[in-house]
């Protein structure tokens, strides 16, 4: 990103030191850790599989069509992952389950990250008065278990995808508020905010352009690790029967059918709880690389 | 000591009116109308409107909370919509279920973890650290109510083993204790391991071996007790989770608890009993909070010489 450059023309020649820029410190960094790097692949085949999930498979045709002549098949090269209740296939409501869980896991979480970031660095950046009331009301947030604060939700909102985005990004943006406030309470003091301050920037300008930038590390690893969390609510609100409803397919939602006929069709439940674990395994996997890749007191 | 403990638990009553207040209020935007959910759609509209006047619904919401507060510090719920009995009577009967089935998970995370977590760093980068580590990774990714699912197949329906079902013998706990306990096992090992690790490379761990204490002793009385803060602090955290993880493993093992009744409670419309039990559950993991910050007084010297 920045890169200094000195020229030393006494001697005639041109020296460059390069800077590395805090990405590419911690690319740099991640790359040696394997087992992030097992995360990060799978999280990018996840991406793709959503991404692409219409190629794969018509939604209409296929994902959701019920073929009751096809009930109830164990895997077979046909149905690799076997057919449902109503002769759906399986894999291939698997792969448009992916979309909505990293869909809403990453909406809600973005969504969280912004009203809780900018509430928090807000808080954290003033402090007094304006700090106290924002962080009493997190508080009182935070008193309340976040999958049971998100099931209180949809049980007054009814289920939607978008309700349910609402659910999990009021749950999840105290979480972001206080570690915003943190980080942005261990940089307000330091010299170049001063330094900004001096030249006569606005409060805004060094919010945005120098304090929070300056915090993001904690930010980002809290991201994946909260992406993880939602995608677990969300299976575990959907197979409440809270979350997604039918025919939409959701991991969570698969699981729950499959349970009626967990003694002879076992593979109904094996493979959409296959899959929900494998998305958060990886997602840990990264966060935890993440941390020890921006966290310095680590090394 | 006795005046922090005062202190806290005043705190908690600021808390306890907002968390009330936020879930009244979200509760209030249920559809439907309490009144029909009663007396059912066949009812008169004159009936349905008595009913309403009775129930007070047609005062603002914020009147409504206000004598839901009072009623609920001198012990009363209101009364269910569907069985017509007092909230608080549906809860206390069910609420003993879920306080077994969660401190046994508590229990027994903490039992099998902290010397799962002691090991894994004592014995640093060997089969034994790999093996409880890729444990407790798997641990914090298997959904609970998949893992659930998978012991009841396992234990009840393929070896029958143990009941699948209910609270009927005293081993009937089994099951749901250990599916809700997993998370618990994972993160608090995973912690008591990385705070393990991060004392015994103190000084003073060094002092202690060049001495000639034996091993076993530094890590017990040296290592141990100073390790235990990141791991009091996780079981803090953890109760949250198992709060909301047992409405699931409830659900899964039919078990007679209040996550359970709360479930079954938002299907049949029950604002009474669903709000019963949230505040239940907020009530009892703002308590858990406060144990765990006097257990940290009791571990920690320091932290106790700050009270007094």
């Amino acid at each position: 990103m920045s890169k200094i450059i000195t020229e030393d023309h006494q001697e005639g020649e041109v020296q460059v030191f390069k800077k590395q820029s805090l990405l590419a410190e911690t690319w740099r960094r991640l790359k040696k850790n394997w087992s992030a790097m097992v995360g990060l692949a799978i999280v990018v085949l996840l991406i793709l599989m959503a991404v692409f999930a219409d190629v794969l498979y018509d939604y209409d045709n296929v994902v959701i069509k019920q073929d009751i002549a096809n009930r109830l098949q164990a895997p077979t090269s046909a149905h690799p992952f076997g057919t449902d209740e109503v002769g759906r296939d399986i894999l291939a409501r698997i792969v448009h389950g992916s979309r909505v869980s990293l869909e809403i896991g990453f909406l809600a979480v973005i969504f969280s990250l912004f009203i809780g970031g900018f509430l928090g660095a807000i808080s954290g950046f003033f402090g007094g008065k304006i700090d106290n009331v924002i962080m009493r009301i997190m508080d009182v947030f935070l008193a309340i278990p976040g999958t049971l604060l998100a099931i209180c939700i949809m049980a007054a909102l009814g289920s939607s995808i978008f309700k349910l985005i609402i659910a999990l990004s009021v749950s999840n943006v105290p979480v972001f508020a206080r570690i915003v406030r943190g980080s942005v309470l261990t940089v307000r003091d330091v010299e170049y905010v001063e330094a900004a301050r001096a030249i006569g920037c606005k409060n805004g300008t060094i919010i945005f352009g120098h304090v929070l930038p300056n915090s993001l590390a904690p930010v980002i690893v809290q991201t994946t690790l909260n992406i993880a969390g939602v995608i677990l609510t969300i299976a575990g609100l959907s197979f409440l029967g809270l979350g997604v409803s039918e025919p939409r397919p959701e991991w969570g939602g698969m699981l729950s059918s499959g349970r009626a006929y967990i003694r002879d069709y076992s593979y109904m439940t094996m493979f959409p709880g296959l899959m929900i674990m494998i998305t958060i395994l990886a997602l840990n996997l990264l966060g935890d690389g993440l941390r020890d890749a921006l966290d310095p007191r680590l090394r | 000591m006795w005046k922090y403990i005062l202190k806290r638990i005043l705190t908690l009553i600021p808390v306890l009116i907002g968390v009330t207040l936020i879930v009244y209020l979200i509760m209030s935007f249920a559809p439907g109308d309490p009144a029909i959910t009663i007396l059912g759609d066949q009812a008169k509209p004159e009936a349905i409107a008595q009913l309403r006047e009775e129930m007070h619904l047609n005062d603002p919401v914020l009147v409504q909370y206000g004598r839901y507060i009072i009623n609920l510090v001198q012990g009363d719920m209101g009364t269910s919509y569907k069985t017509k009995k007092e909230v608080s009577f549906e809860i206390s009967s069910r609420f003993p279920n879920t306080l077994k089935l969660s401190l046994v998970a508590v229990i027994l995370s903490v039992v099998l973890a902290i010397p799962l977590g002691i090991v894994a760093a004592v014995k640093q980068n060997t089969f034994i650290d790999g093996f409880s580590m890729i444990i407790a990774l798997l641990g914090v990714s298997i959904p609970i109510f998949w893992f659930a699912l998978l012991l009841m197949l396992l234990f009840s329906l393929k070896l029958g083993w143990l009941p699948s079902s209910g609270n009927s013998y005293w081993y009937s706990i089994i099951l749901p204790a250990a599916a809700l306990g997993l998370h618990g096992i994972a993160s608090i090992a995973r912690v008591t391991r990385s705070s393990m690790l991060e004392v015994i490379r103190q000084d003073y761990i060094r002092t202690a071996r060049s001495k000639g204490v034996p091993y076993s002793t530094v890590i017990k009385r040296h290592a141990l007790r100073n390790a235990l803060i990141p791991t009091v602090t996780v079981i803090g955290l953890e109760i949250g989770s198992l709060l909301g993880g047992s409405v699931l493993t409830e659900t899964v093992f039919a078990w007679p608890g209040i996550g359970r009744y709360m479930i079954t409670s938002i299907s049949g419309r029950d604002i009474p009993s669903v709000l019963g039990c949230i505040i239940v559950f907020t009530l009892c993991f703002s308590v858990c909070n406060l144990i765990v910050d006097l257990l940290y007084g009791f571990i920690d010297p320091r932290i106790k010489s700050q009270y007094s």
